[in-house]
C-alpha cells in the first residue's frame, strides 16, 4: 500500500452500515407487504365466493408502502353477466 | 424448567456449530443438564466439534424412524458427564425430518434435560425451519459482515413468523451472539461495530466473541473451545454469554483495541 492510498483510504465500515440500512429497510417491507397482501387476497377472496363464482387467478392485491402514504390496489376481474350490456370487468381501487 | 435453545444464523461459516459446542459446554460446566442435537443432516459436524466422531452408532434419523431409541443414539461427553449429544444422520437427507418425528425427540429430551440446544444447519430450507420450530430462546450467531447480517435479519423474522411459539401469538426469546469481531480493525472502520450490527438487527445482545486463535484449535482438537481454553478471550465470551442464558444480568463486554505504545505510534497495520 502506498503512503497515499494509506491517507486517503476511506473507512469501508460505514459504507457497509449505510447499505445494510438501506436493503433492509426494503425487505422488511417487502416480506411484511406479501404476507398482508396474502392474508388479504385470501379473505377478500372468501367474501365474493360467498355470492358469486370467480376465478381465483383474477383477483390482485397490490400493497405498496410509500414513506407519506401507502396504497392498497384491489383488482377483480368478475365473469361476464348473461347480459350482453353488461361490463365484463369491475375495478376498485382504495 | 426445560429450554429448547436454537443456535442459528441463516449464513453458514458463521460458527454456528463452533458456538453450540462452546455454549453447550459452559452451560454443561454450570451445572445444568444439557443436550446437543444436531439438525443438518446430510452434513453433520457438531460430532467432529465435539470429538465424538468415532462414538456415533445411532443418529436422529434412526429415533425418527423407529430403529433406535432415544437412550441408544444419545452419545455422553467423555469430559462432563452432564452433556450429552444427539447426532444427524451423514447418509441421509433433510427429507427424513419429520414434523411429528422432530416434536416426539424434543419432548423425550426435555424431560431429561435442562437445556435441549438444537444445531441449526445453514439456509432457511427444511433442516432451519425444524430446527428453530420448536425452540423457546434463540441464538442468532452473525459476523460482523454485510451479508450474514442480512441473512441474520431473515432468520429473525423466520423466528418472529415460523416457530410454534409464534403460531401461539408468543415470541420466541432472541439473542444476538457476535462472533469473530476484531475490535481492532472495528475501532480502524474497517469492520462493522457491535454497536451497527446491534442498531441493525435491534435484538438483545448475548455476547461478542472475539476472533480468536484458540478456536481452530479447538476444532482440531475436538473439544469446545470452553474447554481446550478456557482462559482464552473467546472461551470467555461463550462462558460469559451461557451465564447470561441462565438469568444472570450482566453487561456484555464488548472488545476493546488493546494497543501498545509503540503500536499506538505506528499503527498495527504494516504496509
Amino acid at each position: 500500500m502506498s503512503l497515499l492510498n494509506f491517507f486517503t483510504r476511506r473507512s469501508s465500515a460505514p459504507v457497509a452500515r449505510e447499505r445494510l440500512q438501506i436493503l433492509l429497510a426494503h425487505e422488511r417491507a417487502a416480506t411484511g407487504k406479501s404476507d398482508l397482501a396474502a392474508i388479504l387476497q385470501e379473505e377478500i377472496l372468501a367474501v365474493i365466493a360467498k355470492h358469486m363464482a370467480i376465478d381465483r387467478d383474477k383477483v390482485q392485491v397490490k400493497l405498496d408502502r410509500g414513506d407519506s402514504f401507502s396504497t392498497l390496489e384491489i383488482d377483480i376481474e368478475m365473469p361476464a353477466l348473461p347480459k350482453p350490456a353488461a361490463k365484463p370487468t369491475a375495478r376498485k381501487s382504495a | 424448567m426445560s429450554r429448547v435453545l436454537v443456535v442459528t444464523s441463516g449464513k453458514g461459516g458463521v460458527g454456528k456449530t463452533t458456538s453450540t459446542a462452546a455454549l453447550g459446554a459452559a452451560l454443561a460446566q454450570s451445572g445444568k443438564s444439557v443436550v446437543l442435537i444436531d439438525f443438518d443432516v446430510g452434513l453433520r459436524n457438531l460430532d467432529l466439534i465435539m470429538g465424538a466422531e468415532r462414538r456415533v452408532v445411532y443418529d436422529l434419523i434412526n429415533v425418527i424412524q423407529g430403529d433406535a431409541k432415544l437412550a441408544q443414539a444419545l452419545i455422553r461427553d467423555k469430559r462432563l458427564e452432564n452433556l450429552s449429544l444427539l447426532p444427524a444422520s451423514q447418509t441421509r437427507d433433510k427429507d427424513a425430518l419429520t414434523t411429528e418425528g422432530v416434536a416426539k425427540v424434543i419432548d423425550q429430551l426435555r424431560e431429561k434435560f435442562d437445556w435441549v440446544i438444537c444445531d441449526s444447519p445453514a439456509g432457511i430450507e427444511r433442516g432451519a425451519t425444524h430446527a428453530m420450530y420448536h425452540a423457546d430462546v434463540a441464538v442468532v450467531v452473525t459476523n460482523p459482515e454485510v451479508s450474514s447480517v442480512r441473512d441474520s435479519d431473515r432468520i429473525i423474522g423466520l423466528l418472529d413468523s415460523k416457530t410454534a411459539k409464534a403460531e401461539k401469538g408468543e415470541q420466541v426469546e432472541k439473542h444476538l451472539l457476535v462472533t469473530r469481531y476484531d475490535a481492532g480493525r472495528a475501532a480502524r472502520g474497517e469492520m462493522l461495530k457491535v454497536e451497527d450490527v446491534l442498531e441493525i438487527l435491534s435484538i438483545p445482545l448475548l455476547g461478542v466473541v472475539p476472533e480468536s486463535e484458540e478456536v481452530l484449535r479447538a476444532s482440531n482438537l475436538g473439544s469446545p473451545v470452553t474447554l481446550s481454553a478456557p482462559n482464552s478471550a473467546a472461551a470467555r465470551a461463550y462462558s460469559d454469554a451461557a451465564r447470561r442464558l441462565n438469568g444472570e444480568k450482566s453487561d456484555v463486554i464488548i472488545p476493546t483495541e488493546r494497543k501498545s505504545f509503540l503500536g499506538k505510534l505506528f499503527g498495527s497495520r504494516v504496509a
